[in-house]
């Protein structure tokens, strides 16, 4: 079995489509549950953790959404499938560190997904595209509902829904966002904004959640607070902060092309001029250049190109998806070479930039 | 990225901290992880490191968490080493510490968000309300009015939540 040839293709993935998606690439919710009376999984006896994992997997396939869905158990996987899978944001690294007694369940949409024993019992997600961080909570409270009835949840009314680690505690949920932000980051504003957001006690982080690096300018926008406030309150104050960072890079965006249209174009530019000129490339330069790229396609400098390609590419050049394409693990090196080789070919198929003539410039000076 | 502490060499260990419910994202090089004692878990609390400092101490300071978990063997110096608990159950065991902890962390130190449906049922109810009563009556055999007085307040909450009506 490969994780593909089960996922969905690449360029599938990259085109699914939702609101703001110029800015927000995708919208999670997820929530933490445990089984009442059982240890958690980091302090469990194996014995335990395997008999729960086995109890929990198959309550979870008799629902809805999951029954005609993909699961597996972590000692199935090969370390380059683990990979694909935290590439493709189903499971958080953590998981993909998991071996037997540790698993999860896709639904066939890949819209819902549930980790189970990661430092949890279950933690359930629903993955959406664009700004939709409402509907990604029905969907999941949808689950959970469906769930409590076959599985009983450690709950108490003082402090809600008992986690492993006190800092999800009480709705266990975590609502994030994946922005996409190369105008706050060009103007030098982004670290004001990651400071506001800060102050309302929402965290910033990289791509892969806590602890990871802002690659590609993509940032990850979630809640930390998960006691003393009800699922719609964090839901809806996140989703608020989220429609005024939009405001705020679409603003910053629009700045940039009025006081320094050649700063962006010279970024652009030379994005473009390396992906499709280069002969070996790491995957941090390709997803920041790929982020300047998607940026000119947002600015309408190349006619012909869908954000989407950019999606699909981010997709492709990554480690394991550029691995796996070749059957089997690379060094480092040849992997540069490879996604270079890739990126060349698919930028064959994308005009230069189309800047606009410095003449019909409309900004006088400055 | 650099190392937060020599800002000479690249960071490689990152670091997210809570500090009064704001999160502080450290990054450090190797060498200075290893100075820090971050890489050796037995001589540095993941409990500072991930709750804030002092989470540990906060579950030291209170008396009810000297002994192990009835229910699953779970200990402080477990918490302290890596910042979980082991079992639903530790919750009810370590409440004084924990409780300290959530006030630090959330917005609140009460749950009013979505709740079970079956959680309603009496059972649950009962069973909480025979562990506090059991809990009352070896704090006054122990004539520890102190607590008592507590699983007194705590019993009659118990009592007056299940009275409310039913969160969603």
């Amino acid at each position: 079995m490969k994780i593909q040839d089960i996922l969905s293709k690449p360029a599938e993935a990259a085109g699914r489509e939702g609101p703001s998606n110029k800015i927000v690439l995708s919208s999670r919710v997820r929530l933490a549950r445990n089984l009442a009376d059982t240890p958690f999984p980091g302090w469990a006896k194996k014995s335990v953790r395997t008999e729960t994992f086995a109890h929990i997997r198959d309550n979870v396939m008799e629902v809805e959404p999951m029954r005609d869905g993909f699961h597996t158990g972590m000692e199935d996987l090969s370390t380059l499938d683990k990979q694909i899978l935290v590439e493709r944001h189903f499971i958080s690294r953590e998981h993909a560190a998991k071996a037997a007694g540790s698993g999860m369940v896709l639904s066939h949409d890949e819209a819902l997904c549930v980790m189970i024993n990661e430092e949890d019992h279950l933690r359930m997600q629903a993955l959406l595209p664009g700004l939709q961080v409402d509907s990604a909570w029905q969907a999941i409270d949808r689950l959970d509902t469906a769930l409590e009835s076959a599985l009983d949840f450690a709950f108490c009314k003082r402090r809600g829904y008992l986690t492993a680690c006190p800092t999800n505690l009480g709705t266990g949920i975590r609502v994030s966002a994946m922005l996409h932000l190369p105008g706050l980051v060009l103007s030098e504003q982004i670290n004001q904004i990651i400071q506001a957001v800060n102050k309302l006690g929402l965290a910033v982080r990289g791509l892969h959640g806590e602890g990871t690096e802002a690659l590609g300018n993509v940032f990850q926008v979630s809640n930390q607070m998960t006691l003393g406030e009800t699922e719609s309150d964090i839901v809806e104050r996140l989703n608020k902060v989220l429609l005024q960072i939009i405001d705020h890079e679409e603003n910053a965006r629009a700045k940039l092309l009025e006081n320094k249209p050649k700063m962006v174009y010279n970024h652009i530019g030379r994005a473009y001029g390396i992906l499709a000129n280069s002969h070996s490339i790491s995957s941090k330069e390709t997803m920041n250049l790929l982020s300047l790229f998607r940026l000119g396609i947002d600015l309408g400098l190349f006619p012909g190109s869908r954000a989407a390609v950019t999606e699909e590419l981010f997709i492709i050049t990554q480690p394991a998806h550029l691995q796996d394409a070749q059957a089997g693990k690379l060094s480092a090196e040849k992997r540069d070479i490879l996604r270079a080789n890739l990126l060349r070919d698919q930028l064959m198929k994308v005009d230069r930039p189309a800047t606009p003539e410095p003449g019909k410039s409309k900004e006088n000076g400055g | 990225m650099l190392c937060d502490i020599c800002k000479e060499k690249e960071a490689t260990v990152h670091l997210t901290q809570m500090v009064e419910g704001k999160t502080k994202k450290i990054d450090l090089c190797e060498d200075c992880s290893k100075a820090k004692g971050v890489d050796d878990p037995a001589g540095f609390s993941l409990a500072d490191l991930l709750l804030g400092l002092g989470a540990s101490q906060e579950m030291e300071e209170s008396d009810s968490t000297k002994e192990k978990c009835p229910r699953c063997g779970f200990s402080q110096t477990d918490f302290k080493k890596t910042g979980r608990l082991g079992c639903p159950a530790c919750y009810d065991h370590f409440d004084e510490g924990v409780e300290g902890l959530l006030k630090s962390m959330h917005k609140g130190t009460r749950h009013t968000g979505k709740a079970p449906a079956v959680w309603q049922q009496t059972k649950v109810y009962v069973d909480r309300l025979h562990s506090l009563q059991a809990k009352l009556d070896k704090a006054v055999a122990k004539e520890d009015y102190e607590k008592a007085a507590r699983l007194r307040d705590e019993i009659s909450r118990v009592k007056s939540d299940f009275s409310e009506p039913k969160v969603t």
